[in-house]
């Protein structure tokens, strides 16, 4: 970029664009108390919807009476799979291809699952008649473990038991959904059997759940008058509920109307479509009141979306040397009583190809199979692109496994293996191109800010000390280098349901200079309002303060797929670049006319068109905007808007580099963190305030999962960890202060190069926590331990080595 | 009903009087009742935090308490803390150093920390996070949060010793 003069620097910075730590417009209506979550939209008439659940995992319904519950003063209806089965309502799709029960349909097959759906006048009489549904179960054999469920005679999905074909091809057995395969299978076996060094570990990442502070519900409000559905609700994706809901209901997709309002956070937890939704506009429907359905928070961990419960093995072959010749990779992925993952079509293990990591693996192949038990559905990509995390995980902990078969430091076999700068665009063994990367400086800029190699000292001086009896405290240093995979994505290899996963733009500017822009997404404190708007006023020179963004209303907001997976940026951001591009292009035609020059006469000034050679003869972004709704131009219509509809190239491919400092005592297994250094490289950086909001937050989560939190089952089926009392949030007490910091590695084929961040700490957090974890046992002959790391699992690793004499 | 209780309260300065149902929880009332929405429903366990109000000088959770509890008592939301014409200082802070994300937490998060900097003016970093662990943010990772805590509190005591 040249440089600007003093003039030019004051313009820019008036407009609040890219690259600056713009303030948030949301905070003033968050702080005062004046968002508008779901559960705060009342209407009038509105009635309460509350769900009878199942206590079984698994069990026959002989029967449901439902007279007492009717009985109840205030109870308007009782509804069960009964009543839906003649809208052909009591299943409903799934978005990977699957078929789910809305209403339990003569069994249940997770605890918690819905059984019928109580409408009263308020919510506590809706509670009281939910406790009056009388429900005669008969138990049925529970299986909880996928491998067993694959081995076992039991049927779960009785639905489909002859089904030989699944909507991601052949089914091995009445438990499986599916095998998905990547890369290549006879060469890697080639490349293992013949290797110098193999190493081998298998590997749970356990499941676990996005638990967003504000739980799942919705609004919805049948106006029988004018045919009319309006439907608000927790959606990440609300222009996809408004097309599913019409393909269910039948209703005309122009007569149905989805708000999405302030969201309280999402995290993957409000892509999918959940039985509460249906069943809150089937009862408005028959009722023709507003029927609201807010999940608690017991219902929301026991029976919305959960994440992970992967198990993965894992082979990995290299030179004695450190240079890794092959990857081998096998996943059998618990997905629960009905596969409910939200991934796009052609992905049903996600992106879990990505697994490759950050490193040039000449030879792999992954092959997930998917198998159904007695647990809740779902398999969401929690706070990351589709399975990216699980992918990641996986990797960086076979790095470490690697490192210590071959008795080598695990930042140096990094390095000896990271795709080099000038191997972008890479194509990996499992099918991505990588759009851009320069692993080795962040790698290096890494180890510099942390000082590894004194930290290395440190730790030898550690076991050192701790085996003369000097200490009980060990350390652990984690290291993760990872690569996501965010964007999706080209149209022509990523859908849901079959829409096209693009995303999309409209600009209206307002004669006076200001502007609303809409688009497909929907902000659940990712700050949209903030940073769609300094991409604009980067792109048109209107300041970012005079720019409203405006999501989530299907009414007015142009189609789009939604906030997950980290589109936001490099999807929805792409359209409003070129949404913008094409503002100013018309804008230019008419400076043009008003300065009585060409079109190519003139340059883009940050605000302005300025006659090329003639600084002193220029029109104003402002002036522009007057003159295209007052000044009859020849040729050119009045106005100044533009729509765009954008369909990425490629995804993102954002990369990081992280170093966390633990210490851990040994004999009550508490681990303290001393340190943690995080790394992003997001491409072009829009709000460093926000990236770093980002980092923290998701460092934080991944903190969580990584050292404690987990969605537990008993043999029997019961949730283990079903309110916050047993599920791991952490508290500011138990978070660190994170120390952040950056490289730019723009996207080359992204209108801004932006890549998207918000799920990159998490991505890579997370296995940076569990390997500080399990390296500061490596002296003692760990190799590998399951997540989560919580103190009674730590202080076991500790005993089982031997550690407490 | 029989059953209902005779139920005063003063919330934000302003009386309400009403009939209730023993068992009606003080987050209800204040949100369905009374349309304070300000306070949120995170867990209805007493663990999250975002329905914290202040009773009659004291950090609460609102999901955990009966009305019937409450009554006669003083309540604060975060209605009551301040407004577009005379924002708290905590407000201000949290959206200077941003505080907050979804701003599901923020409500209960700011009126626990106006409370915490009334009991302890001069906190240690160490001092906030242990005053706001009954606060859940899925968001923040708190490092903000604990930024913009300890940045209004300096901005209280530089106003109270300007005004000394």
């Amino acid at each position: 970029m040249k440089d600007l003069n003093e003039d030019q620097v004051a313009r820019s910075a008036n407009l609040k664009g890219m690259g600056c730590s713009r303030k948030r417009v949301e905070d003033a209506r968050f702080t005062q108390g004046k968002g508008n979550y779901v559960d705060d939209v009342k209407l009038p008439g509105m009635l309460h919807g509350d769900f009878v659940r199942s206590p079984y995992a698994h069990a026959r319904i002989k029967s449901i009476d439902t007279s007492k519950a009717m009985a109840v003063d205030g109870v308007i209806a009782v509804l069960t799979a009964a009543d839906l089965a003649p809208l052909n309502l009591h299943w409903m799709p799934t978005l990977a291809g699957d078929k789910q029960m809305v209403l339990a349909d003569g069994k249940v097959l997770f605890q918690g699952q819905e059984v019928a759906f109580v409408v009263a006048k308020d919510r506590f009489i809706a509670a009281d008649a939910v406790e009056l549904v009388e429900v005669d179960y008969e138990e049925l054999p529970v299986i909880v473990n996928p491998f067993e469920a694959l081995q076992s005679d039991v049927v779960l999905r009785e639905d489909i038991a002859d089904q030989k074909e699944g909507a991601h091809g052949p089914r091995k057995h009445h438990n499986h959904i599916f095998t998905w395969e990547a890369g290549e299978e006879a060469a890697t076996n080639d490349v293992i059997d013949n290797a110098e060094v193999v190493a081998t570990e298998t590997m749970y990442y356990h499941r676990t759940h996005p638990c967003p502070l504000e739980t799942c519900g919705s609004v919805a409000s049948m106006d029988k008058v004018n045919g009319k559905l309006t439907v608000w609700g927790t959606f990440q994706a609300p222009h996809v509920v408004r097309t599913v809901a019409s393909l269910l209901s039948g209703i005309e997709e122009h007569n149905i109307r989805v708000i999405s309002p302030d969201i309280g956070g999402g995290f993957g937890n409000k892509v999918g479509v959940y039985p509460g939704y249906v069943c809150s506009i089937v009862a408005s429907i028959v009722t023709g009141k507003p029927v609201k359905w807010i999940e608690d928070r017991m219902e929301n961990l026991m029976s919305t979306a959960f994440a992970r419960d992967y198990w993965m093995t894992g082979k990995i072959a290299a030179t004695k040397d450190g240079k890794i010749t092959g990857l081998h990779c096998h996943v059998t992925a618990d997905h629960g009583a009905f596969d409910a993952c939200a991934d796009p079509t052609k992905f049903p293990a996600g992106f879990m190809n990505i697994c490759t990591g950050s490193y040039d693996i000449p030879t792999a192949y992954l092959a997930v199979d998917g198998v159904y038990t007695n647990k809740a559905p779902g398999g969401v990509s929690y706070r990351c692109s589709f399975r990216v995390t699980e992918a990641v995980y996986f990797i960086e902990r076979m790095i470490e496994v690697l490192a210590i078969e071959l008795n080598m430091d695990a930042a140096e076999l990094r390095r000896i293996n990271f795709i080099k700068k000038d191997q972008f665009p890479y194509q990996s063994a499992l099918g991505w191109e990588y759009d851009s990367g320069d692993y080795h400086t962040a790698w290096d800029k890494a180890l510099k800010a942390v000082d590894y190699e004194g930290l290395r000292k440190e730790q030898a001086e550690r076991v050192e000390a701790f085996k003369r009896g000097e200490t009980r405290s060990l350390m652990g240093i984690g290291l993760s280098f990872f690569t996501e995979i965010v964007g999706a994505g080209p149209v022509k290899n990523c859908d849901i349901l079959g829409m096209g996963m693009f995303d999309s733009c409209e600009i209206r500017i307002h004669p006076t200079g200001s502007a609303i822009a809409r688009l497909g997404t929907i902000s659940q404190g990712q700050g949209h309002a903030t940073t769609f708007a300094q991409i604009l006023a980067s792109e048109i020179g209107l300041p970012a303060d005079s720019i409203t963004i405006e999501e989530g209303d299907t009414d007015t907001a142009p189609y789009g797929l939604g906030t997950y997976g980290s589109r936001s940026t490099p999807v929805a951001g792409a359209a409003t670049a070129l949404a913008g591009r094409k503002i100013r292009a018309k804008a230019q035609m008419i400076a043009a006319y008003l300065l009585e020059v060409h079109d190519d006469d003139l340059e883009w000034d940050i605000d302005r068109f300025v006659v090329k050679g003639a600084p002193e003869r220029f029109k104003t972004m402002k002036e522009i905007a007057y003159a295209a709704y007052n000044q009859a131009i020849p040729g050119v219509e009045p106005g100044l808007e533009a729509v765009s509809y954008y369909d990425p190239p490629n995804m993102t491919y954002p990369f990081g580099a992280y170093v966390c400092v633990m210490d851990i005592d040994v004999d009550t297994g508490v681990q303290t963190i001393r340190r943690f250094y995080a790394l992003d490289d997001c491409g072009t950086r829009i709000n460093p305030m926000i990236i770093e909001g980002q980092v923290h937050g998701g460092l934080t989560e991944a903190l969580a999962v990584a050292l404690g939190q987990e969605i537990a089952y008993d043999d029997m089926g019961n949730v283990k960890t079903g309110t916050l009392m047993d599920f791991f949030l952490p508290t500011a007490w138990e978070v660190p202060n994170y120390e952040t910091d950056h490289t730019v590695t723009p996207s080359p084929h992204h209108p801004i190069g932006a890549k998207g961040v918000g799920e990159s700490p998490h991505v890579g957090g997370v296995p940076c926590f569990s390997n500080a974890v399990n390296d500061a046992f490596r002296a003692f002959g760990n190799r590998h331990t399951h997540m989560p790391h919580d103190h009674w699992r730590i202080w076991q690793t500790a005993n089982k080595l031997g550690l407490h004499g | 009903m029989s059953n209902k209780m005779h139920i005063k309260l003063n919330v934000n300065g302003e009386g309400h009087e009403f009939l209730a149902e023993p068992r009606e929880l003080l987050i209800y009332t204040l949100r369905e009742r009374l349309n304070i929405t300000g306070p949120h429903i995170g867990c209805e366990t007493s663990h999250c935090g975002a329905c914290t109000v202040t009773i009659n000088g004291k950090s609460v959770k609102a999901c955990t308490m009966f009305v019937a509890q409450a009554d006669g008592a003083d309540i604060t939301t975060i209605e009551g803390l301040g407004g577009p014409d005379n924002m708290h200082v905590l407000q201000e802070a949290f959206r200077e150093h941003h505080g907050l994300q979804c701003g599901y937490c923020t409500p209960g998060m700011i009126t626990r920390a106006s409370k915490l900097l009334e009991e302890n003016p001069n906190p240690t970093e160490e001092e906030v996070r242990f005053g706001m662990a009954g606060n859940i943010c899925r968001c923040t990772g708190y490092q903000n949060i604990v930024k913009s805590i300890l940045a209004a509190a300096s901005e209280l005591n530089a106003a109270k010793e300007a005004a000394e």
